[in-house]
């Protein structure tokens, strides 16, 4: 009896003083679900099957990117371990797919969903679990609700600061114009549509000839082209996506429709849209951008495009560098990187979402010169400034500043 | 079609057959039994997400019964019943949420307008047969993610953001007797009550008059026209009835997921019920169960072999299934009746 009394009182003692250690030694430390002292464990959800399986490669590009974090040491220590999962787009099995992360694998967060429907499907959820659903990949304007969904942040500009730009270069250098807007009958398009609205303010509707939608279901759109030019509108913003800007930029220029031609983000690709336009139908239509096109010219000699360069030989070597996704996974992995080393080791949700918001100048490295991610605990969208371009021969030229168009900041 | 035959008419057996036959209905009425206990008390051994997933594979299990009573009950071909899904999940949604109608009165409706629906097709559909029907049922399909985007729809639909449903709480009355049930577990139960009453109203439904008659045009379309079976009739009942439970099915997903959106009801959930349906085993009702297994689990296994090739992997799965067991999880209840007959009478 003795015996195990004083055995007892040993155990004790030494239990008491080695949680004594232990509090000592890790009073900074404070973890949420899927964090040790060696590893961060993320979920993430693409569609690596389905329509939009093309933006796959996003997913591989972080997962590559997160291997190289981690054969550099990790981040504080802590290795990434990357879950990410296929909902082939369709938003039910995002849902299923969000809950296995959270439920089952227990993530810290869910970093970069791609698509609106999917990331629309586990909104309410993410924030109804306190689950930090950062940086989601769609440009919708809706995630920037720090109020309503303090869970959920983007990261790209959303499409209303994008046209929210356009608008002020149109009071700025054509106060008198007459503009024609054609968008897709859609979320996006309407998205667009209120940016540029907002942007032009009271003048939106002296300013605006017409106004006109078309919907994804309809073959050609040249019929609305003839209807705009009719307006004699010496503006014009298109608001569509590749295959109906193609169409537009081609029918335009056979119509002899001659317009200060600005052409959304989400069309800029010289592959999909420009070239099968036609380069000479193409030139000086403007659109904006805010990372470093791997076709560019111009960056040759760059040391971050290097930098991308000798990371896609060393990571992942079957990326593409040309494809825009790859340059996007790049650089929105990096942000998280930069995320979670702010947290240091106090490594919980509140906290993830405390210094998501708090990005101070951050720069992934190949964002355009000058263009830097800010954050706040009220604003809610990462990357808000681009920089404007023109379409000059067969490439885009950058001119201008870079401009912010933030929305109700 | 022929194995779809023998089930429907196993069961007026008489007679010395009668005889032969009731070890083997033992021995089925023991799986069943065994099958409903374990749905009735896995959930409460499992996280909410395992429950959450069970309950969509009894969701599927629901639609591919109706695909089962189209084309195994009065065989005619769907590849639509995305459709259905769809028209009985946007009920479910625009009733909940812009009409504020409770949810459970939501499946009724969702049955009925499907119903109506289904049998309003079902006529044009009299004209075509066999894969001609299927192509047709496939442009519906094609056609019903646009449609629900459409601008005229879009002040209920919610367009291409679709709709947030708020996912129903377990009633009171399970409360007040003291059992703490998430909304998961609730829904999984209910879930479950209404799908155990469509399959006991479906194998009546097959074995009832009307069923004889589907299954008579099923075989042989002149004979059962010359034995007076109003064919016309029977074979857009038999499309009312599929897409009635199809949109049940339908109503009870949006739920579940507590979302609705044009992309969930692609022309790839046709393809999937449809690929469900022959796992399970053609006109087998109790197939539906493994069918819809095999939607939810198996691509979820492809992915976690290689996220690259998860399409192939489920291709390769698919092929070696069809190639072991041609009539699905029907041929397997079948194997394993056969042996344990075999087992208990050497015993």
């Amino acid at each position: 009896m003795t015996f195990n009394k004083t055995r007892l009182a040993a155990v004790s003692a030494a239990a008491l003083l080695a949680a004594a250690v232990s509090t000592s030694a890790f009073a900074q430390k404070k973890y949420g679900p899927g964090v040790t002292d060696t590893e961060i464990k993320i979920g993430n959800i693409m569609p690596y099957s389905g329509p939009a399986s093309a933006y796959g490669v996003i997913g591989k590009t972080e997962e590559a990117y997160f291997k190289k974090i981690n054969a550099e040491g990790g981040i504080n220590g802590r290795k990434i371990n990357f879950i990410s999962y296929d909902d082939a787009y369709s938003p039910p099995k995002t849902v299923e797919q969000a809950r296995k992360l959270v439920e089952s694998d227990e993530v810290l967060l869910v970093f970069n969903p791609l698509g609106t429907p999917p990331n629309s499907a586990i909104h309410k959820y993410m924030n109804a679990k306190k689950v930090p659903q950062l940086f989601v990949a769609t440009g919708a304007t809706k995630w920037n609700d720090a109020k309503d969904f303090p869970w959920t942040m983007g990261w790209q500009p959303n499409y209303q600061s994008e046209s929210r730009i356009y608008a002020k270069y149109v009071l700025k250098n054509m106060p008198n114009a007459k503009i024609a807007i054609l968008y897709q009958n859609d979320d996006y398009g309407k998205d667009y549509l209120k940016g540029f609205k907002d942007g032009l303010g009271a003048k939106a509707a002296s300013m605006i000839a017409i106004e006109d939608s078309y919907e994804v279901s309809e073959p050609t759109i040249d019929s609305h082209i003839v209807k705009m030019k009719a307006t004699g509108a010496d503006v014009f913003f298109n608001i569509t996506t590749p295959k109906f800007a193609a169409q537009a930029i081609k029918k335009s220029a056979e119509i002899g429709w001659k317009t200060t031609h600005f052409l959304n983000n989400v069309s800029a690709s010289i592959g999909a849209v420009i070239k099968p336009a036609g380069f000479e139908n193409a030139q000086d239509i403007i659109s904006v951008a805010y990372l470093m096109d791997p076709a560019d010219p111009q960056w040759k000699d760059n040391a971050d495009m290097k930098g991308f360069d000798e990371f896609l030989a060393k990571h992942f070597p079957e990326g593409n560098r040309l494809d825009g996704s790859v340059m996007v996974g790049y650089n929105v992995a990096q942000t998280l990187v930069q995320v979670l080393k702010q947290c240091g080791n106090d490594l919980t949700r509140e906290n993830v979402m405390k210094q998501a918001a708090s990005l101070k100048d951050f720069r992934s490295t190949n964002l355009l010169p000058g263009i830097k991610i800010n954050t706040s605990a009220t604003d809610f969208a990462p990357i808000e400034q681009v920089q404007l371009m023109k379409f000059k021969g067969d490439k885009w030229e950058l001119f201008g500043e870079v401009i912010s168009g933030e929305v109700g900041g | 079609m022929t194995t779809a035959h023998e089930t429907a008419t196993a069961a007026p057996a008489t007679g010395k057959a009668a005889a032969a036959a009731a070890p083997s209905m033992n021995v089925a009425r023991a799986a069943s039994l065994i099958t409903l206990a374990l749905l009735l008390l896995a959930p409460l051994f499992l996280k909410n997400f395992y429950i959450f997933q069970m309950t969509q594979w009894l969701i599927y299990a629901i639609a591919l019964l109706a695909l089962n009573i189209l084309t195994g009950g009065s065989g005619q071909f769907s590849l639509g019943q995305s459709a259905f899904y769809a028209v009985g999940a946007y009920t479910a949604a625009v009733m909940m949420e812009i009409m504020g109608v409770n949810y459970v009165l939501t499946l009724p409706a969702a049955g009925l307008i499907c119903f109506v629906f289904g049998f309003l097709f079902g006529l044009p559909a009299l004209r075509l047969s066999g894969i001609y029907l299927a192509l047709a049922t496939f442009a519906l399909a094609v056609a019903m993610p646009q449609v629900l985007k459409l601008h005229f729809f879009e002040h209920w639909t919610g367009g291409v953001q679709g709709l947030v449903i708020i996912k129903p709480d377990p009633p009171e009355f399970i409360k007040t007797i003291g059992v703490k049930m998430s909304q998961d577990m609730w829904l999984y139960y209910f879930t479950l009550v209404v799908g155990i009453g469509i399959y006991i109203a479906s194998v009546n439904l097959l074995a009832s008059r009307s069923g004889r008659a589907m299954m008579a045009i099923r075989d042989n379309q002149i004979a059962a026209a010359a034995m007076g079976v109003d064919v016309p009739l029977y074979k857009t009942l038999a499309f009312g009835i599929s897409a009635g439970i199809t949109g049940v099915a339908g109503a009870l997903g949006a739920i579940a997921v507590a979302f609705v959106a044009p992309d969930s009801y692609t022309i790839q959930l046709a393809i999937a019920l449809f690929l469900g349906m022959v796992i399970g085993g053609v006109g087998w009702l109790p197939g539906s169960l493994a069918g819809a297994a095999f939607m939810v689990f198996v691509p979820n296994i492809a992915e976690s072999i290689s996220k690259g090739l998860s399409g192939a992997i489920f291709g390769v799965i698919l092929i070696i299934i069809i190639f072991l067991v041609p009539h699905g999880a029907r041929q397997i209840a079948y194997m394993a009746q056969h042996l344990i007959g075999k087992i208990g009478k050497s015993s």
